[in-house]
This record gives structure tokens, C-alpha cells and sequence, in this order.
């Protein structure tokens, strides 16, 4: 079975964000794989070595032909990637990119299942995989906890809000997994050492076949029209707990009412 | 401006999520109208939409397909048809399935995560914040009718209109293609007993703090109780298999909006504060005393959750 795996590569999310005169969050620097997707990454392996046989291929789109998050996914055990890359694709929304991503997936070719996280920890808008979905034409099972496949099929765990959902769909389909699917592996030595020489196509939109005008800045048709700091909220105050912890607890609790 | 709603249902309620969509696109708009995809008691929904507001309520039969993916190709039909202004889902799970397939057929960008939205003459005004909650962004969509638009629950207060009960249609069921073989087989309820997260007045929830699973009903779930409130989670422990994904606050959980919300071994990720950092009172336990949840508390004890929450549960017990 061959499963593609949607990465994104992010600005680490240790350091705090910044916007760019473009008021687009500032991906200028080093990017890392998304931890969100690491689970995917993993959960195609395990996938993949199940079924007996076939690959992983990782697809990113990516500013300036960033292919550290990729590197750290390949040295995981991903086979190869698509990376897209090109300055006419700044400013992309989540329609834009769910277009790119669905133009690498038909390029990887014989892809059965194609995985993707939820959303992503710096933009979350958390309808990208759906929309790839119905650009390909395929089953979306999204937010799902637990994935496995049997007789052609996929079947998950989806999220609800009172519990979860169990859903099957036939191949090929797109499923969106929630972190701690599966506990992702950390790169062996031996597997940093071979990611590097690992296959990355890198493309632009052209090749995809797309036109400009459908994405990046075009694409997106919106406009930031203000951004200022949201109110901080007052911290009040912090004890040290002396063992008399609980009862400052009760007089807060007792402030307040509710006891 | 003619607004739509997707609304939602669960535990046979139209829930808060909806109540407060409706509420904002009465505000925002002249005319307002309900959608919803499921099977359902479709009068009761009409009584419970009708009196926040909309006017009609448009049913969609998805069969045993998830609701959000097969109701997509059928609202896109109905919306050429009969050209509604912006279109409002809650940040769901249903939500954003319908939002993301239907983004796909009418070629419209999506704006998700909303906090605010207002009209500005013709023009809609939405409000999101990022970098965990810190910066706050407003965002005008230039691509044209239907906007659409998903909001995060607890955005806006839920106020009735007092309107009458909604006219029922019933929607001819548009071919979702393959979008449709996607089958509920079964549905898992694994809810918590006493108040739902969502609408508790006080919220009690646990972190890694608490060290491992089996702290959390002896620590979280006791005081959550005694005090009469629901309990949560952070991410951290529902990754890590602790408690179901139900409980999670946060980013991409629940958002809860309470009286008092007690944080117990949470560090305070921006991805936990998005999702509480509204209510009213927040008070939090910690041993780490650079923990950025501090930074939100108004009441905060630095120290060992393993010894401040058993003596605080003693002394309540006390009291009662």
C-alpha cells in the first residue's frame, strides 16, 4: 500500500511568532516539521509495514525550498517527497494550499491513502484535509483517534463531541489523524544518515498545472485590515505553597462564592 | 444581508454552539435561515432555531454519511439557487467537514477560528486571534458572496429573538459523490456524568502535573465534583491516553467560558490558554512557578497538586 503524508514545515513553535510587513506569520527562518504531523508520519509507517509492502511519500509546500522538516520525516522511514515551493504561492490560504497539495498527491501517482494532521499547530485552520478531499474526489474521515485498514477499506475512530464515532470508507481516501494516534518513533542515526540522499521533486505551481491567479495572495481574496495586541489579562497573586496552600484556596473559593 | 447558520445537534438539543451563531446573524443580517444535516426530531429543532431567529430551517437527510461531508454538495445547490450574503459554522468536528467541502464547490476562501464578526456597511468584518490568543486580527474577505465563516463556541452570548417556530424544508439531497461512502458504523458515547464542559459554572482540570492516569479521578475529578463543576483536561494528557479526548480544553478542544476555571498541573501552552483564558476566575496550581498559566491566574499557588489538592478536598469536606 503507498501512503502519502501532507507535512507542513513551521516556524518553531518554541520561539514567538511574528508577523512580516505582508501580515503573514514570518516563515523566513529555519522551519521544522510540525509535531502535529509526526503522527501521520508515523502512523503511515506502521500502515505501510502492515500491509507488506509499498511506500511512504511526504508531500509540503514550503517557502524557499525548506526541506528541514522534510529531512527529519524522511529519516523516520518516508521513502521520498514532493516539495512545492514557489514565491508565486506566498500568502496561500487554506483553499490555495488544499489545491497545491491535491496537484502533488495526483503528481506522487498510485497513492491508496493519503494522510494529514488535523490541522496545523501555526495556522489550525483545520479544514485543509477535507478540502483536499473533495478537490480529489475521495472520502474524507477526519479527526480521527485510532486508524486501520482491512479488505480495501479504512476504518477510524472519529472524534465527537461527546465521544467518538466509528467510520469506514473504500480506498483511496484521505484521513486527518489527532496528535497521539500513535507514538511517533525519534529518527534512528542510521535513519538521519540515509534521509540525506532520500529523493525530494521539488516543483512549482506551474508544474502542478496551476495558474497563479488561483493561489497565493490572489488566491486567497482577503485582506488584514487591523492587528493589535489583545488586552493582556491582569495576573493576580501567586504563593509559594508554605502548607497553607489549600486554605488560601478555600478563602479565594469563599471570595467568590462558590463554596 | 441573508445569513445561513449550519446548525448542530447533540444529545437531541441544538447546541450553545448554534444558539450563539444565530444570535450574531441576527444581529449582522435581515434575514435569517438554518441548516441542518442529520436525522432529528426536525419540529423540535424548528421551535429551538425559530426562537433565536431563523426564519426557515432546511433539512438535510446525509444517511449513515457524515453529516458535514454528504450536507456540503447540497448546500452548495441550495446556494445557487437562493444566494445567501455568508454562511456560519461553529468550529466543529461536522462544522468544518461541511465548511471544507463546501469552500471546494463554490471556490470561496474559508475564515475559521472566529471571535468576532461585524458588519461594516456591505462588507463583513472578522475577528480572529493568534500566537495564542496575544494578537488580535481583523480580516475582510474580498472574494465575494457567500462568505464563509466558522466561529469558535463561547464568541458571542446566546440571546433569544422569541421568534416563532421555523418553517421546515426539506432539502432534495444533492449527489455528494464518494464524499457519501464515508459510513457511521457506530457511535461511542463517552461523556462524564454531572455538568457538560461547555456549560459548567466552575471547571476543574488536570495537566501532566498530575503525574500519572490514575491521579486524575482522585485529584480532578473529586474536586471537580465536590465543587459541583465538570473537569477537563489539558492536551498533553489526552495525547498521552490519560483521559478520552472529550475532556480536552483548548485549541482543539473544548472552549470553556466559567465562573471558575481551576487549572491543576498545567504548565499553560498558548494551545490550553486559547481554549480557557476567558473565564471569569482562574485559579491554578503549579510546581513550576515560571509556568505561563501563572501569568493568567488570578489566584496561584506554587506547589505540589499531589499535596494541595488532597488537603483542599479534606477541608471542603470539612465544610460541607
Amino acid at each position: 500500500m503507498n501512503v502519502a503524508v501532507c507535512v507542513k514545515q513551521i516556524p518553531d513553535p518554541a520561539v514567538p511568532g511574528t508577523l512580516s510587513a505582508d501580515k503573514t506569520l514570518e516563515r523566513a527562518g529555519k522551519l521544522i516539521l510540525d509535531e502535529s504531523d509526526s503522527y501521520g508520519v508515523e502512523m503511515a509507517l506502521q500502515l505501510v509495514d502492515a500491509s507488506g509492502g509499498g511506500e511512504v511519500t511526504l508531500i509540503s509546500m514550503a517557502p524557499n525550498d525548506e526541506v528541514s522538516g522534510l529531512r527529519t520525516a524522511l529519516a523516520m522511514g518516508a521513502a521520498k517527497a514532493i516539495l512545492v515551493s514557489d514565491p508565486a504561492l506566498a500568502g496561500s490560504d487554506a483553499l490555495s494550499t488544499a489545491k497545491v497539495l491535491a496537484k502533488s498527491i495526483e503528481r506522487a501517482g498510485d497513492i491508496d491513502l493519503v494522510l494529514a494532521a488535523t490541522e496545523s499547530s501555526d495556522g489550525y485552520t483545520g479544514t485543509v484535509p477535507a478540502q483536499v478531499a473533495e478537490l480529489l474526489g475521495w472520502p474524507a474521515l477526519t479527526f480521527s483517534k485510532h486508524v486501520e485498514i482491512a479488505d480495501g477499506k479504512v476504518k477510524v475512530q472519529r472524534q465527537t463531541e461527546a465521544g467518538y464515532d466509528e467510520v469506514e470508507a473504500s480506498l483511496p481516501a484521505i484521513v486527518s489523524v489527532t496528535a497521539g494516534v500513535v507514538e511517533p518513533r525519534y529518527p534512528s542515526f542510521k535513519g538521519i544518515m540515509a534521509a540525506k540522499n532520500k529523493p525530494v521533486d521539488k516543483v512549482t505551481a506551474a508544474d502542478l498545472g496551476l495558474d497563479a491567479g488561483q493561489v497565493g495572495w490572489a488566491g486567497a481574496r482577503q485582506e488584514v485590515v487591523n492587528v493589535e495586541q489583545a488586552p493582556a489579562r491582569q495576573a493576580g497573586e501567586k504563593f509559594e505553597d508554605d502548607g497553607t496552600g489549600a486554605e488560601k484556596v478555600v478563602a479565594f473559593l469563599e471570595q467568590l462564592k462558590v463554596v | 444581508m441573508k445569513v445561513w447558520v449550519f446548525a448542530e445537534v447533540a444529545a437531541d438539543k441544538v447546541t450553545t454552539a448554534t444558539l450563539e451563531l444565530l444570535t450574531k446573524a441576527r444581529e449582522i443580517g435581515s434575514e435569517v435561515e438554518a441548516i441542518f444535516a442529520g436525522s432529528g426530531d426536525s419540529a423540535a429543532i424548528a421551535a429551538s432555531v425559530g426562537a433565536y431567529g431563523a426564519t426557515k430551517l432546511h433539512v438535510i437527510d446525509p444517511g449513515d454519511g457524515l453529516p458535514g461531508q454528504v450536507a456540503a454538495a447540497s448546500i452548495a445547490q441550495m446556494a445557487g439557487e437562493q444566494s445567501p450574503d455568508v454562511i456560519l459554522f461553529a468550529q466543529s468536528y461536522d462544522g468544518r467537514d461541511a465548511l471544507a467541502r463546501l469552500s471546494v464547490k463554490l471556490d470561496k476562501p474559508v475564515l475559521t477560528n472566529g471571535m468576532s464578526l461585524s458588519a461594516d456597511g456591505d462588507a463583513l468584518v472578522f475577528g480572529t486571534a493568534i500566537f495564542g490568543g496575544v494578537t488580535l486580527v481583523d480580516v475582510k474577505l474580498t472574494a465575494g458572496a457567500p462568505a464563509l465563516i466558522a466561529i469558535r463556541p463561547k464568541s458571542f452570548a446566546a440571546e433569544e429573538s422569541g421568534g416563532a417556530v421555523a418553517e421546515v424544508a426539506n432539502v432534495a439531497t444533492a449527489d455528494a459523490g464518494r464524499a457519501a461512502e464515508a459510513k457511521v458504523l457506530a457511535r461511542h458515547v463517552e461523556e462524564q456524568q454531572g455538568p457538560k464542559l461547555e456549560e459548567a459554572a466552575i471547571v476543574v482540570s488536570g495537566g501532566r502535573g498530575i503525574g500519572a492516569a490514575e491521579n486524575y479521578e482522585p485529584l480532578v475529578e473529586a474536586l471537580a465534583k465536590l465543587l459541583k463543576g465538570a473537569w477537563g483536561a489539558s492536551r498533553a494528557i489526552v495525547d498521552a491516553g490519560w483521559v478520552p479526548y472529550a475532556l480536552q480544553v483548548g485549541q482543539t478542544g473544548k472552549t470553556v467560558k466559567p465562573k471558575l476555571y481551576i487549572a491543576l498541573g498545567i504548565s499553560g501552552a498558548t494551545q490550553h490558554l486559547v481554549g480557557m483564558k476567558n473565564s471569569d476566575n482562574i485559579l491554578a496550581i503549579n510546581k513550576d512557578g515560571e509556568a505561563p498559566i501563572f501569568s493568567v491566574a488570578d489566584l496561584g499557588i506554587v506547589g505540589d497538586v499531589h499535596k494541595v489538592v488532597p488537603a483542599l478536598i479534606e477541608l471542603l469536606k470539612a465544610k460541607s
